[in-house]
């Protein structure tokens, strides 16, 4: 009698379990959210507008990022501290975590699903790992032609198993292709680029990798279409040789993914974003900001971007038109905006505010305030609809 | 009850360590006593988006006691009001006071940033 009491019980725990499991569901509307000091993500639902799950044990989440697998199932989240890190939307759990370097940057994943991309500060390089298991696959040195390691940035998917990056301390930009399964990566190597590239990203079709110069007025395009690969200067001397305000925290090229025949980079050192004809490659205007700019994110369809800013203008989001390249709305969120995620569409952006420990959500067109979500010092969010883009 | 008692014990405790390691700091004649919990905020969130929020580096050098012993005080102080230029280090003058600064470099080389 007491057994069957005790398994009666047991069985009452297990339910809710069992029934969690059995529940399907979709993951195009979910989305991660990092806490960035706690070392946990969020797992929200973007339709809901409410975090579903959380996840803890990631390590320091100090600029941390994620990219998607192809099903929008797993999230890739790369720590500071070189964690690597597979996480569950649909089970808020680690599938899968290592350790693989000292400290990292950044990450990208392969065009086929298979290979993720870790870009490290220290050991310098990029390491590939396996998806599924994160089993090391390749370990490629970022020896520039100084003969010095390197730290990377800027690292980024390119169609057929490819990825593009920056050598920060030499001044080059590399695409590694890793197209044969089981042969060493090829490098192709394009040395003296400028001085100090400090981020890099692709455009939305995966051919004009651009890297922006910190120790220099500038921007490198690269057209990974052309062979062999040839670096060429734009936005040349954008300063105009007037002297640089202070940047007190480093401009970001992620999520300037714009449709259309623009997009718009923050400048260095000055608080504004210029504006560059995706054909030409050439400057087609500028627009003065509230601050220096960190992101430049586009709304999907390219028609607007959401502008956020260095410390101590970081309480403020400018709304800039791309058309005209005109200012449409200045508020302030809250202290410490850290990142703007749109909704795959656009319809919505996702807020972080760190220092109110909260995630604002905009109607994207009205800008009215639709919720709020409470988050330990939130920093990046992800949506899974990256997934399906190239260099995200 | 005791779990109560015993986080309010320990919040009383770091709020007095606060007050010590402000009180510790020599400040220059004239100056306000820095505001410990703000800039031991900027220099975790606002210097660790380079430094790394554990201070242990990332674009920028690590900031831990150990990786500071090459400057003198004075030094870093400087380094902090006035950049260093051709990195991204940038000039903090704007922004901080010079007890500021040397609250800063002083708590970085001891390694105790409340």
């Amino acid at each position: 009698m007491k057994l069957l009491a005790r398994m009666l019980l047991a069985l009452l725990f297990v339910l809710p379990a069992l029934a969690g499991a059995g529940e399907l569901r979709g993951t195009g509307s979910l989305g991660l959210v990092i806490e960035r000091a706690a070392g946990s993500v969020l797992i929200v639902d973007t339709m809901a507008r409410r975090t579903i799950g959380r996840v803890e044990g990631l390590g320091d989440l100090s600029h941390a990022s994620a990219v998607f697998s192809p099903d929008q199932r797993y999230a890739y989240v790369f720590g500071r501290d070189g964690g690597l890190t597979k996480v569950d939307l649909l089970t808020s759990s680690i599938a899968k975590r290592v350790v693989q370097a000292g400290n990292a940057i950044g990450g990208a994943i392969s065009d086929d699903g298979t290979l993720i991309a870790v870009s490290n500060y220290e050991p310098g390089g990029v390491r590939v790992f396996a998806a599924d298991t994160l089993e090391s696959v390749a370990d490629i040195a970022a020896i520039g032609s100084n003969g010095k390691s390197s730290k990377t940035v800027g690292l980024v998917d390119l169609p057929g198993r490819r990825f593009a990056f920056a050598l920060y301390d030499a001044g080059e930009i590399w695409v590694a292709n890793l197209s044969a399964p089981e042969a060493a990566p090829t490098i192709e190597k394009l040395t003296g680029v400028g001085k100090l590239p400090y981020d890099g990203n692709v455009t939305p079709d995966g051919r004009h990798y651009l890297a922006g110069l910190f120790g220099e007025d500038g921007v490198v395009h690269v057209d990974t279409w052309q062979t062999p690969l040839k670096a060429e200067r734009i936005l040349d001397r954008y300063g105009r040789g007037e002297e640089a305000l202070p940047v007190y925290k480093m401009p970001h090229l992620e999520g300037w993914a714009a449709v259309g025949d623009r997009l718009l980079l923050p400048a260095v050192g000055r608080h504004e974003l210029i504006a560059v004809d995706t054909r030409s490659f050439v400057e087609s205007g500028r627009v003065a900001t509230h601050g220096q700019p960190v992101f430049a994110v586009a709304r999907p369809d390219g028609r607007q971007v959401w502008v956020n800013f260095a410390h101590p203008k970081n309480d403020t989001i400018d709304v800039v038109d791309v058309q005209s390249l005109k200012l449409v709305h200045r508020f302030t969120p809250g202290p410490a905006v850290l990142h703007m995620e749109f909704t795959p569409r656009g319809n919505e952006v996702w807020v972080s505010v760190r220092d109110a420990d909260r995630v604002d959500i905009y109607d994207a067109a009205t800008f009215a305030k639709k919720a709020e979500i409470p988050a330990q010092k939130p920093s990046g969010i992800f949506f899974t609809a990256r997934a399906t883009r190239i260099g995200q | 009850m005791t779990m109560r008692s015993s986080q309010k014990r320990l919040r009383l405790w770091l709020d007095l360590a606060v007050v010590l390691v402000a009180a510790a700091t020599p400040v220059m004649a004239g100056e306000v006593a820095p505001d410990a919990a703000r800039l031991a905020n900027l220099v975790r969130q606002d210097c660790g988006s380079c430094h790394g929020l554990t201070l242990r580096g990332g674009l920028g050098k690590p900031l831990t006691s150990e990786n500071l012993t090459a400057w003198n005080s004075d030094q870093l102080a400087s380094i902090i009001l006035d950049g260093v230029p051709g990195t991204p280090m940038p000039p903090w003058r704007a922004l901080l006071s010079e007890g500021e600064a040397r609250w800063i470099a002083d708590r970085l080389q001891q390694g105790n940033l409340p």
